[in-house]
């Protein structure tokens, strides 16, 4: 129905398709996955017209024509939908009117016939299970009730192709079951679904085809049920699975430093749609790794132990004493510190200074009665400076003109001014080079050996792997495994991940 | 080769704009005065700088205010309005004395910074919507306050609007005295530190674990009280309370000042220096329009030629 053939999609700098081949055959829900960066975004962006493909690099064709679609209306007009992961109607505007948005049933005069509208979208939402009153605004609908009434508009609209993008990562379990109830009618009626997740469990459960994407290139396409979970992951991950196949997944008690009492104890946090129960502890001087894939719940836990995801429940607790949960402060003063994965948006603050930005949330400790005090200040910028080997033209250059290993030294060093017990790094040495990453791993073992509990979250296995003492794996907001000892290894990883949950599909 | 050339010439465009950005506004301050030395006739008179100099003092207070709301990535809208509550509020309370007045109307302002702040820091309405009412509302309570126009006659008012230490007028010593605080206030303290990182990347501020909230609440104090201030020394000047009038378009002059002196209106930098040369740059530029007799429509017209290449310095370095 829709094809790409040796499809290519260069930005400056960055070639994120690479000859890609797809095809989203009709009665098919065909599975679209890959890491972070794997490029199932820019497909899906340029299968829908949102990007152009490079020049005299592939083709495009639908319903058996070569095509090419240089707005998304255009494709929207073929009767390509897509459903994106955050809703994109109208909130203000009523329920019927959304649905209908672009064509309104019109009556004698062109005006809207709102009596038909009203009539046909409610029909429209019954047949998904859904029953909301049609003519009030859509904004008073939950997150999961919007998105049904999206994917009502994408099956109303006579679609040939329906591209989900992770529909479910805001959808309570029962509307879960009614979307695939719903996909699997579309599948009867012979339009082509390419559907986007992250969640094994689903994609098995629903998809016929399967297509994975990994640095821009399908490394792997065909039958899902032909692939086993362990296979899939590895694929993903890029990693090759050990000869030793099926010896059952056990969890191992940590043997090492058992004794010391968790410097960082996270009991049951849960966060609607994001977590659900993750517990773990750090022990001082222990790297912990979090593993698992993209959308696993990784860097929401270390949000939430941070204070800057709010919880719906469970308690953080730091050398015995509990910290308030949701307070990004409490958390600091507890001794708790963050690097967060987007170290560009939430990480530096790129117009001050190096000097500024290590001395920014240990400022009110170097201050008295309010005043700077720029003595102590200069002394703790020279010592980290020094410690860290940060290289700039000096400590008043501008962060965001540094190199980005660099900006993560400055970062680093912002937390150890304030004298943490815990720090958690999510995704500390992505995008840094080579040699700065070598560096930014070794002051990690450093810090650990000082006596700090470290959370370490990384998509590189290997840095994961090695890095960490012990590793707990996360998969659909919750904790499936842990490892530990000769457990750490890349093998058991991947295991643990693609490892079959016990009750079937997750249940809250 | 040609490369290295193209190169080396972006940088020096670079270079150029910065310069441009961060001391036209001294340059144009120069021009200004070395213009009116040349053509204006008695413009170069101790008398003449003391009326320019007591007619930029309001602005100027309101402006510091403005810088730091500018440079918490947010505006104030509302200090016009709140001038002219601090001038009904003088008026009602002067028969209790001059001071109580005076507290009075800083009180008036701190109350519609409080309501600014806590519509921005706490409900995270947009600083232009949430000012934008308060600019509105402020307006209304002043002339519910006092509907017409009504006269000040309290002697230690007036002097302080007239009166002079060594030739230099009480206005131009408070203006310039609160020009120093908040520099200093930028400069030196916690506040102000945390102010800059606010602005300039607010969710590493937060992640920062950075009071955020109470930072954006007293920049808002702030901005209000200076404006209060202004609105008390504008109306001994004047001595009269005016609030139909007075503070009108005070906003848009304050934002003007600010942005000519190189504060960008993305946040995390904060000028005091350039925002006291940027209103004295447009205090010149009316002066010289109206010495030179051409009606006062062109004054804003140029403010607004002037506000365009300023906007536009900081908007084509911020591309690079």
């Amino acid at each position: 129905m829709l094809s790409a053939s040796s499809l290519s999609k260069t930005f400056p700098g960055v070639r994120a398709l690479d000859g890609v081949d797809f095809t989203a055959r009709a009665g098919e829900v065909h599975a679209l996955i890959g890491e972070n960066g794997a490029g199932k975004s820019t497909l899906i962006k340029v299968l829908t017209g949102v990007y152009q493909p490079d020049q005299d690099a592939g083709e495009l064709s639908y319903d058996g024509r070569r095509v090419s679609f240089s707005t998304p209306l255009e494709a929207q007009h073929a009767g390509i939908s897509t459903i994106y992961q955050e809703v994109n109607l109208v909130p203000l505007m009523s329920v019927a009117r959304n649905l209908f948005l672009g064509r309104e049933p019109r009556g004698k005069l062109g005006l809207i016939d709102f009596r038909r509208m009203h009539r046909e979208a409610d029909a429209a939402l019954r047949e998904l299970g859904v029953r909301v009153d049609v003519q009030r605004p859509l904004r008073e609908l939950g997150v999961g009730a919007q998105q049904m009434v999206a994917l009502a508009r994408a099956v109303s609209v006579d679609a040939k192709v329906v591209i989900m993008d992770e529909p479910t990562s805001s959808l309570e379990p029962r509307e879960v079951r009614t979307l695939f109830g719903v996909i699997r009618m579309l599948r009867e009626r012979g339009i082509a679904v390419v559907y986007v997740s992250h969640r094994l469990d689903e994609l098995y459960e629903v998809c016929d085809v399967v297509t994975v994407l990994r640095d821009g290139k399908v490394v792997h396409t065909g039958s899902l049920g032909d692939l086993d979970r362990l296979r899939l992951v590895s694929l993903m991950l890029g990693r090759d699975i050990g000869d030793v196949q099926d010896e059952g997944l056990t969890k191992f008690s940590g043997e090492h430093d058992a004794a010391a009492e968790p410097v960082l104890r996270a009991e049951e946090l849960t966060a609607r749609h994001q977590l659900h129960g993750v517990s773990l502890e750090v022990r001082p001087g222990e790297v912990v790794g979090l593993g698992g894939l993209l959308g696993s719940g990784r860097s929401e836990t270390a949000k939430a132990i941070a204070g800057a995801l709010p919880t719906d429940s469970g308690r953080v607790v730091v050398a015995g004493s509990p910290v308030r949960t949701g307070s990004t402060p409490a958390a600091i003063r507890a001794g708790i510190s963050l690097l967060p994965e987007d170290r560009k948006a939430e990480g530096i603050v790129p117009g001050l200074s190096v000097r500024e930005n290590i001395a920014l949330a240990a400022l009110p400790g170097l201050s008295r009665f309010g005043l700077v005090d720029e003595g102590r200040i200069d002394k703790i910028v020279d010592t980290f400076v020094k410690r860290l080997r940060i290289k700039a033209s000096g400590p008043h250059q501008k962060v965001g003109e540094l190199s980005g290993g660099n900006q993560q030294k400055v970062l680093l060093a912002r937390w150890l001014a304030m004298n943490p017990k815990v720090l958690l790094l999510d995704e500390p040495t992505r995008g840094i080079d080579v040699g700065a990453k070598a560096e930014v791993q070794k002051l990690i073992d450093e810090l650990a050996d000082d006596g700090l509990g470290v959370l370490l979250i990384s998509s590189d296995m290997e840095e994961l792997i090695e890095g960490s003492d012990r590793v707990v794996v996360l998969k659909d907001g919750a904790v499936v495994a842990e490892l530990t000892g000769d457990a750490v290894t890349e093998d058991r990883l991947m295991r643990a991940i693609a490892a079959t949950p016990a009750g079937g599909p997750p249940v809250e | 080769m040609s490369e290295l050339t193209l190169g080396r010439a972006a940088v020096d465009r670079d270079r150029l704009l910065r310069l441009l950005q961060d001391y036209g506004v001294y340059l144009g301050v120069a021009v200004l005065l070395l213009v009116n030395i040349a053509f204006t006739p008695h413009f170069l008179s101790a008398e003449n700088f003391r009326t320019q100099a007591v007619q930029v003092a309001p602005v100027l207070i309101v402006a510091l205010g403005m810088a730091l709301a500018i440079g918490s990535e947010g505006v104030d809208l509302s200090v016009g309005s709140v001038m002219a509550l601090a001038t009904s509020l003088i008026s009602l309370y002067l028969g209790y004395g001059a001071w109580i007045a005076l507290i009075a109307a800083l009180v008036g302002g701190v109350l519609v910074g409080v309501a600014n702040g806590a519509l921005v820091a706490f409900i995270g309405v947009q600083p232009i919507v949430a000012t934008l009412a308060l600019m509105v509302a402020g307006r209304g309570l002043a002339l519910v306050l006092l509907p017409q126009l009504k006269d000040v006659r309290d002697p230690g008012l007036r002097s302080l609007g007239t009166g002079d230490v060594l030739g230099i007028p009480y206005l131009v010593l408070i203006a310039a005295a609160l020009a120093l605080l908040v520099a200093f206030v930028v400069r030196r303290t916690t506040f102000g530190r945390q102010l800059l990182a606010i602005g300039d990347s607010r969710p590493a501020a937060q992640l920062a674990g950075l009071p955020v909230r109470r930072v954006l609440v007293l920049v808002y104090v702030l901005s209000g009280a200076l404006a209060a201030v202004a609105g008390v020394l504008a109306t001994a000047r004047l001595t009269a309370s005016d609030p139909t009038s007075l503070g009108n378009l005070m906003e848009l002059s304050a934002i003007t000042a600010v942005v000519v002196g190189g504060t960008p209106l993305t946040g995390g930098r904060v000028r005091i220096g350039g925002t006291v040369a940027g209103a004295v740059l447009i205090q010149l530029l009316t002066a010289t329009l109206i010495k030179h007799d051409l009606p006062p429509s062109w004054t804003q017209i140029a403010q607004a030629v002037v506000i365009v290449l300023a906007v536009y310095a900081a908007r084509e370095r911020g591309k690079r």
